[in-house]
């Protein structure tokens, strides 16, 4: 077991070393670099006093020995300066990581709390009118533009029925109260559960279909087992080995569902903040943000093998090694 | 060989066609797509029946609410709503169609090499393979987009025309969208590879390449043929978001996505404008999920088989 785990941590960290590398050489395929925006900001500057600056800031150095630089810096914990919100980079990620965890676990617990009844629902009635409805609401779920879905929850609940705000932070309008401060988490939370519900429900219809057909399943029927006992005492465990390993790889799927969901209502969570240091030409908080949001979907890789090994007795490590 | 396939696939050929017809939704939503892209390539002569130009501006017509002249009213530059959605569709769809076809080939080629080759190579491309779908793709997407391509050495002409963003858009999505292909071919190869008939092609002194591209190829046709009609509806979205962003196909070329760039803020004025793009990629999607599942049926009857099994 523990070697397994140590093996698969070394794994991850050679694919976020390999991603440090590549982030750092594509943010500087990005159009200027920060000497061209501080001499923006001042129209008397030579093209010799820029190119003293590229001196000053190794800028002219070739990419390569700049990238080494910046992880020998990042290795003794300084990931350098966010021009954006002229703070250092950490202090600019933690409170927008917090806001984002908060985002994620909620809407994934609800869309999990929807999706896996749902599913089983429909999978011990395959092909009945319920089953069809539940497989139709769970495709459109996952043919919904996520940023439509947002922009159409605005619509009604912000425009329409003014019941919510259309997005921003609780601080931003100055409300201190626990409702109101919760009025600004609905609408992102309902627009990100309603995007990953679908895809669950599949999984888990899929699964326990799959499970049923076993015949450890007609041997509990066959002793009498009501069918509630058959398929919440015997058929869910094993039937959730796959589901528990999909959620925990569609994590990189459910950030990128955030980094939209978080655009659209304004939200100041990570991939708002990923999206406004690119677009922001914040190149210090853009890597850090990038390579943040990586490790997250790493660990979720990790936490998909140790679940997968854990939930079924008859896989062990070594094989998973292999 | 060309023969033999094609005398075999002939008698399946209807009844795969048979099973797909039974899928009711799934023809519903190849109807339903057969229009869309007719009316998308048909938009020039539209344009001219209506009698209007897509791109004509008329700062004095903001807003204009649906009429004889506008079908579904005027944008915030008061351009005709309905023919630059139909513009826009063109750009969506033939992003959403080369994208995907492009990333099925590379994860095609990829999967039949590796799975061929096995060993330390396949392990290596399985390794890369994993990694590439451990990534948080947006956020990388996002990067790619905002990549300088005069840094990577185009020339300042390419860059100037047009459709830069349009092959920008087709490049990025390919490069991260092949890995479903590619593991589901590699795996198919993998055990395809041991059959007889891969032996006695050998022993006819058949090459590598052929025994990948002409024996083991064909045989992975009906897999990869239902993942691509899947990933459709998925690159369409991709495509839609990064426009939708700012990102993607740039203004003035139309597209889904980029309709709705600035529908949040006119949200208030004008509702609609914020409405049709989306309804148009949500019908999208859900119509090639629909033909894709339905492919699935039509071309997996085992699956099929198990689930008229379940119904007793």
């Amino acid at each position: 077991m523990s070697a397994f785990l140590v093996r698969r941590i070394m794994h991850s960290l050679i694919v976020l070393f390999v991603m440090s590398v590549v982030i750092y050489g594509l943010i500087g395929l990005m159009p200027g670099d920060p000497v061209d925006l501080m001499i923006s900001a001042d129209p008397d500057v030579t093209a010799a006093d820029a190119a003293r600056l590229r001196a000053i800031y190794g800028l002219d150095q070739p990419l390569w020995s700049r990238y080494l630089n910046w992880l020998s810096a990042a290795a003794a914990g300084d990931f350098g300066y966010s021009r954006l919100y002229a703070q250092p980079v950490w202090q600019a990620i933690l409170p927008a990581l917090s806001n984002t965890l908060v985002l994620l676990v909620t809407s994934l617990l609800l869309a999990l709390v929807i999706a896996l009844p749902a599913g089983i629902f429909a999978a011990t009635r395959p092909y009945s009118l319920a089953d069809y409805g539940i497989n139709l609401a769970a495709f459109a779920g996952i043919s919904m533009p996520p940023f439509w879905l947002g922009i159409l929850l605005i619509l009604v609940f912000s425009v329409i029925l003014g019941w919510l705000p259309a997005g921003g932070t609780a601080e931003a309008a100055g409300a201190t109260g626990t409702w109101e401060r919760l009025q600004f988490l609905i609408l992102p939370v309902a627009a990100l559960t309603i995007a990953g519900v679908g895809g669950h429900t599949r999984y888990m219809r899929a699964s326990m279909i799959e499970t049923l057909r076993q015949e450890y399943i007609r041997t509990a029927r066959a002793k009498g087992l009501s069918e509630s006992r058959v398929v919440l005492g015997h058929a869910l465990r094993n039937a959730m080995i796959p589901v528990v390993t999909v959620i925990a790889l569609d994590l990189g799927i459910l950030f990128s569902g955030a980094l939209i969901t978080e655009t659209v209502f304004a939200y100041p969570g990570m991939g708002k903040l990923i999206f406004d240091a690119i677009m922001g030409n914040d190149y210090n908080l853009a890597l850090v943000g990038l390579l943040m949001a990586t490790a997250l979907t790493l660990i979720g890789n990790l936490l998909a093998d140790v679940a997968y090994a854990a939930l079924d007795p008859r896989i062990s490590y070594e094989e998973l090694d292999a | 060989m060309s023969e033999t396939v094609a005398m075999a696939a002939e008698a399946p050929g209807r009844a795969v066609l048979g099973r797909f017809l039974r899928h009711r939704l799934a023809v519903m939503s190849a109807a339903v797509l057969g229009v869309l892209i007719t009316l998308a390539l048909l938009a020039p002569v539209i344009e001219q029946l209506l009698g209007i130009d897509a791109e004509a501006v008329d700062l004095f017509a903001r807003y204009a609410a649906p009429s004889s002249a506008h079908p579904l009213g005027t944008d915030e530059l008061g351009r005709d709503v309905l023919v630059r959605l139909l513009y826009g569709g063109q750009v969506s769809l033939f992003v959403g169609l080369t994208a995907t076809i492009a990333a099925a080939i590379i994860g095609t080629t990829i999967g039949l090499f590796s799975g061929y080759a096995g060993g330390r190579f396949d392990a290596f491309v399985m390794r890369v393979t994993d990694g590439v779908i451990a990534l948080p793709v947006l956020p990388l997407l996002i990067v790619l987009a905002a990549v300088d391509l005069g840094k990577l050495g185009f020339s300042e002409s390419f860059l100037g025309s047009e459709n830069v963003s349009l092959y920008r858009i087709v490049a990025i999505v390919a490069l991260v969208g092949w890995t479903t292909v590619a593991r589901l071919v590699r795996a198919s190869t993998l055990s395809i590879k041991t059959r007889p008939f891969i032996l006695a092609a050998r022993a006819q002194g058949a090459g590598a390449g052929r025994i990948m591209f002409r024996h083991i190829l064909p045989n992975l046709a009906s897999p990869i043929i239902v993942a691509t009609t899947l990933s459709v509806g998925n690159v369409i979205l991709l495509e839609s978001v990064l426009s939708f962003l700012g990102l993607g196909i740039q203004p003035p070329l139309p597209s889904w996505g980029n309709l709705l760039t600035g529908a949040q803020e006119t949200i208030w004025e004008a509702p609609g404008l914020a409405f049709y793009p989306g309804v148009l990629i949500f019908v999208t999607v859900i119509a090639f999920n629909f033909v894709g599942d339905g492919l699935q049926d039509a071309l997996d009857p085992r699956a099929r088989d198990r689930r008229a099994a379940d119904q007793h």
